[in-house]
């Protein structure tokens, strides 16, 4: 670049083909001078201005349509689709960033995809019907819930091997650890419980009855407490994790919907704990909760059925699955607009952003 | 204004007396909105009540398809602003040329036509004028809506000027073009229910089209052919910094089309505006 810059400077004098006299000479050079920073600052902005476009790429798990959806969160675009086993649903990257693991629940099995290959590689013990699972701070240990079996599989990650399974409610699905990695909570959608497991002793310590249909757990970044949605109910439920009772609820009214439209299932929460984004289902809509007062500020018209979610690292962006219409919605988190929605595979169900 | 009527009208005019001319029109335009408060509040008044009641009402019908512009699912009254920017317009231009109506009827009108000036760059000063107090009405309308949380990019309010100019343009020579064939105010009733309702309702501003070539071909073929949906289609993609170029054709010819006829309509020798024997070949 700046080569040619200086090239086409050079050029211009002897375009009559005189060689240049000194004046004129000493001239050239400063002025090849001026254009080679020139074109040196130019180089630096462009670098400067590309800088903060940090790229991250998105996997998308496609129900019925049996692959995974790879999105480029800086053009928005569909990269690749990667055939995967029968069912997947819960998906998420390898705490190193090297792996996706996503539950192919009717091929009774979590697949491991390479993220620089973008294949899948190898495959996890889990029961049957894996539908979500939860992985430790520190990556080795990996609970599954098996929704068929009514059972949390622990695998240990690094040997890629089944270390035992923990009997818990009907239909086991949300699946959440404790920043210390000391409580592991599982919700039951038919025994409408949220099951606190000592991931030590790997045995229930308490079980918190919850609103219907227990969908998803998530715990503040700070650990005080733990947020379980309910899809029947149409709650969120705020549990104090040391009491094991619930000590608030989440509400949602959207004006001209019928309250079982109303449906939370996932849950994202910023790291500084402030704002909690939760996922309607068919009411099609994203609520912006204020975390410390529990209110709904703001619902941002999403795809239909909107499930699971996911924030790119920086924070910058919550990503949202839509089951029914079969696209991710961008969401910028700052301005807390929907920005962009993205066509996917079918019946697009969890998502997960390389950290 | 004498020392110019009484010149060699052939000598032509200097840029001068065409700038007095239309800033003489155009404040005259302006002076008379203000003192219409009325009609400022009622042109801010009905499309705020198709927003909040009709709107409200119909938020749910969309939401199911991504149409460009829009980049994401929207909700209806995000849908139908531009639709409700478009009829500010069209109120206005309709208005606009219901004054000149007036105008004709009170003698005002005299005042204009004596100038020397050539007929048609008058008309076209009128016509900027009510597009300006157009413009005025329709960012009240925005400022509002913002706080409705329809809340385009930011630079979308700059891109949609020229759109809004277009359409102004358009609407108001269309409303001037009618004018010249009504004599009377009372006939005016008459503009609105063949004029502007169906070029509403018969439009891309309250309900996408293929919403409605869904209900029936027929009226989606009459909507495509509507001028007014391509005004709200311009108006609509410059918000969100987009050009739709088939409507800004449509809407830049229309624009041409109407103010040529309602030049040669406003011309005493030829036009509508020729009244009986007497008003003739004068």
């Amino acid at each position: 670049m700046q080569a040619e810059v200086s090239d086409v400077t050079r050029r211009i004098p002897g375009r009559d083909g005189a060689p240049p006299p000194p004046l004129a000479g000493e001239v050239k050079t400063a002025r090849g001078q001026i254009s080679r920073m020139l074109g040196a600052a130019s180089l630096l902005t462009l670098a400067l201005a590309a800088a903060p476009a940090h790229a991250f790429i998105a996997y998308v798990s496609n129900e019925k349509s049996n692959t995974v959806t790879v999105i480029d969160t800086d053009s928005w675009t569909v990269t690749k689709t990667i055939k995967v086993g029968q069912r997947p649903r819960g998906i998420d990257f390898t705490r190193d960033g090297k792996f996706v693991m996503v539950a192919v629940g009717d091929d009774d099995t979590i697949q491991v995809i390479d993220a620089k290959t973008q294949s899948v590689v190898d495959s996890l013990p889990s029961g049957p019907d894996p539908e979500l699972f939860a992985q430790d701070a520190a990556g080795k240990i990996l609970y599954v819930a098996n929704e068929n079996d009514n059972t949390v599989t622990v695998i240990d990650l690094e040997k890629r091997s089944r270390l035992g399974d923990i009997q818990v409610g009907v239909e086991p699905e949300g699946m959440t650890i404790s920043p210390d990695g000391k409580t592991l909570i599982n919700t039951s959608e038919t025994t409408n419980m949220a099951h606190f497991i000592d991931t030590s002793s790997r045995q229930i310590v308490a079980n918190v009855l919850v609103d219907a249909r227990p969908r998803f757990a998530e715990f503040k970044h700070d650990a005080s407490e733990v947020w379980v949605s309910s899809e029947i109910g149409g709650t969120v439920s705020v549990i104090d994790p040391k009491k094991h009772e619930v000590i608030g609820k989440v509400t949602f009214e959207i004006p001209g919907l019928r309250k079982e439209a109303i449906q939370p299932v996932g849950i994202g929460m910023t790291k500084d704990d402030k704002t909690a984004f939760v996922a309607l289902g068919p009411a099609n809509r994203i609520a912006v909760v204020d975390v410390a007062s529990r209110k709904v500020t703001k619902y941002l018209l999403v795809g239909q059925r909107v499930w699971h979610m996911a924030f790119t690292p920086d924070e910058k962006y919550l990503l949202t699955t839509n089951g029914v219409s079969n696209d991710v919605s961008v969401i910028d988190v700052a301005a807390q607009k929907v920005i962009k929605t993205i066509q996917v595979g079918e019946l697009p169900w969890g998502i997960t952003i390389a950290p | 204004m004498s020392s110019i009527t009484t010149r060699d009208a052939s000598r032509g005019f200097s840029f001068a007396e065409y700038m007095t001319c239309l800033t003489g029109i155009v404040w005259r335009e302006g002076l008379r909105f203000l003192h219409q408060r009325e009609r400022f509040v009622s042109a801010l008044v009905r499309p705020l009540v198709w927003l909040f009641i009709f709107a409200a009402g119909f938020r749910q019908v969309l939401g199911i398809s991504i149409i460009p512009p829009y980049e994401t699912y929207i909700l209806y009254e995000v849908y139908i602003a531009p639709g409700l920017m478009a009829m500010i317009q069209l109120f206005n231009g309709m208005q606009s040329s219901l004054s000149m109506v007036y105008d004709r009827e009170m003698g005002n009108m005299r005042t204009l036509l004596v100038s020397p000036l050539p007929r048609g760059f008058l008309l076209f000063c009128k016509l900027l004028a009510g597009t300006a107090v157009s413009l005025l009405q329709v960012y009240a309308f925005l400022l509002i809506a913002w706080f409705w949380d329809i809340t385009p990019p930011s630079s979308g309010y700059l891109t949609v000027l020229p759109a809004l100019i277009l359409s102004g343009l358009m609407l108001g020579s269309l409303g001037m073009l009618i004018s010249s064939g009504i004599k009377q105010l009372e006939n005016f009733a008459g503009v609105m229910n063949f004029v502007i309702f169906p070029m509403f309702f018969a439009s891309s501003a309250l309900y996408p089209l293929w919403r409605v070539q869904e209900g029936s071909p027929y009226l989606y073929y009459l909507c495509e052919a509507n001028p007014f949906t391509h005004a709200v289609e311009l108006i609509r993609f410059a918000l969100y910094g987009q050009i739709n170029w088939i409507s800004l054709a449509v809407v830049a010819s229309c624009t041409i089309v109407f103010m040529i006829g309602a030049i040669w309509a406003y011309d005493p020798s030829r036009g509508l505006a020729r009244r009986g024997p007497a008003g003739g070949e004068g």
